[in-house]
């Protein structure tokens, strides 16, 4: 996904937080439309974050540590409650797209703690915190697989071979997991687009992907969705590669009605 | 990427744990903002109070915790340095970065690369960058203090960043 060109710089400065006045109101406004902007700019914060790491000092002084121990213990919060959470995972009986994605997800983050395991053995403390980060998201991944209030739309199409989309939506959560199958093989300047239509209102550009060679695809919470949109129609369609993509302007490959 | 749920669950070893782990990356960013360890160290103490009130901040699918806190900390730092209220949540500040620096040695790894990259760039182009990173200069000030158009110090910054990301996908 290519950002605009001429948001370009204003996007490095706005990253910054140097940009100022009309420039800023204006691609702030660009940035509530443009999927691709976001993107560029979310990347933009993380050559921040590099820059950020190469900075070499002092470690901070062993009172910083006490102080900051000090202040959130004057701070304790009630745990959150876990009610409502177990009758969830019942989602393992479910059958279908529903568990094939969410054991799609499952693997994932196996694969991603057994790495950590590797690398952090002497720092156990911070595994578990991480570990719990992992599984938060894999359970906004399955609250929007199984709440009752998620949307879930199947898309198809109506020529031979007969691609079909199915997409799981989660507004509140800017929650979206859409897998697809029997997808046409790709022309190398094409790419796929998923968008998410509002009942009033532009599409919103919900990913890019490309289908592998058995022509299935998978897009799990792509970033830069607005929370709280209602959907109407899921759709999919052909673009070019080189974008842009912040609005639909290829042919229709599939959509489905929530 | 999202907080820890440990965090949320309001487990204070889970956040010695995370302190002991990053605190570094915070204060040594902060330190070089500011030019003082006493301002410096309450830019960290905030950056760490500010996840301990509001873990929900930070999204863990879109980001990975280090970089997440240490950009928290340069723009808390350049707040600060501007004698400014925070101008954006930390909500708002979502950042996605290729290398891993779960470890302390992916850390290393990271921070060797970029400052060999730092190393390749032109005298002009680092300075625009680093006067805009720490700071805090607009692009406008960066002009006015070095002569230059302010096209050239935008497409200097810009560029400046996007080489650091372009090292990390070669």
């Amino acid at each position: 996904m290519s950002a605009h060109e001429q948001f370009a710089e204003d996007l490095a400065l706005h990253a910054l937080g140097t940009l100022q006045g009309d420039e800023r109101a204006r691609l702030e406004a660009h940035l509530d439309s443009c999927a691709a902007c976001r993107q560029e700019l979310a990347d933009l914060r993380g050559d921040m974050a590099l820059l950020a790491m190469s900075t070499a000092g002092p470690k901070p002084p062993q009172r910083s540590r006490q102080r900051l121990l000090n202040a959130i213990a004057k701070e304790p919060r009630v745990p959150a409650t876990a009610s409502g959470r177990a009758s969830r995972f019942n989602w393992w009986a479910a059958l279908g797209w529903t568990a094939a994605v969410a054991m799609l997800i499952v693997v994932v983050q196996l694969r991603r703690e057994n790495y950590f395991l590797r690398e952090s053995v002497t720092n156990l403390g911070a595994l578990t915190s991480q570990q719990t980060l992992e599984l938060a998201n894999a359970q906004r991944v399955v609250d929007t697989l199984t709440a009752p209030e998620a949307q879930t739309v199947t898309l198809a199409a109506s020529k031979n071979p007969q691609p079909q989309g199915k997409a799981f939506y989660l507004k509140n959560r800017s929650g979206l997991v859409f897998v697809a199958n029997n997808l046409p093989a790709l022309p190398a300047d094409k790419i796929y687009e998923l968008w998410l239509i509002p009942p009033t209102g532009a599409p919103i550009a919900a990913g890019l992907f490309k289908p592998d060679a058995k022509g299935n695809a998978t897009i799990v919470n792509p970033p830069g969705l607005p929370p709280g949109v209602e959907a109407k129609t899921f759709a999919v369609t052909l673009e070019p590669a080189s974008g842009p993509h912040d609005a639909p302007r290829g042919t229709g490959v599939m959509q489905g009605g929530a | 990427m999202a907080l820890v749920s440990a965090i949320r669950a309001g487990d204070q070893g889970a956040m010695a744990a995370l302190y002991d782990r990053f605190s570094s990356v915070v204060y040594s960013v902060a330190l070089r903002v500011l030019g003082e360890t006493g301002a410096a160290e309450d830019v960290l103490q905030d950056v760490f109070l500010q996840l301990w009130r509001n873990p929900g901040a930070f999204d863990a699918s879109r980001g990975n915790l280090g970089a997440w806190l240490a950009v928290i900390a340069r723009n808390r730092a350049i707040d600060a340095r501007r004698k400014r209220k925070p101008e954006s949540d930390i909500e708002d500040v979502v950042l996605s970065v290729t290398p891993d620096m779960v470890s302390d040695a992916d850390r290393s790894r990271v921070a060797e690369k970029v400052r060999g990259v730092l190393g390749t760039m032109s005298a002009p182009q680092r300075s625009a960058l680093e006067m805009a990173y720490y700071e805090g200069l607009t692009h406008t000030e960066i002009a006015a203090k070095t002569g230059e158009p302010l096209g050239t110090i935008k497409t200097r910054i810009r560029a400046g960043l996007t080489a650091l990301r372009k090292a990390f996908q070669e």
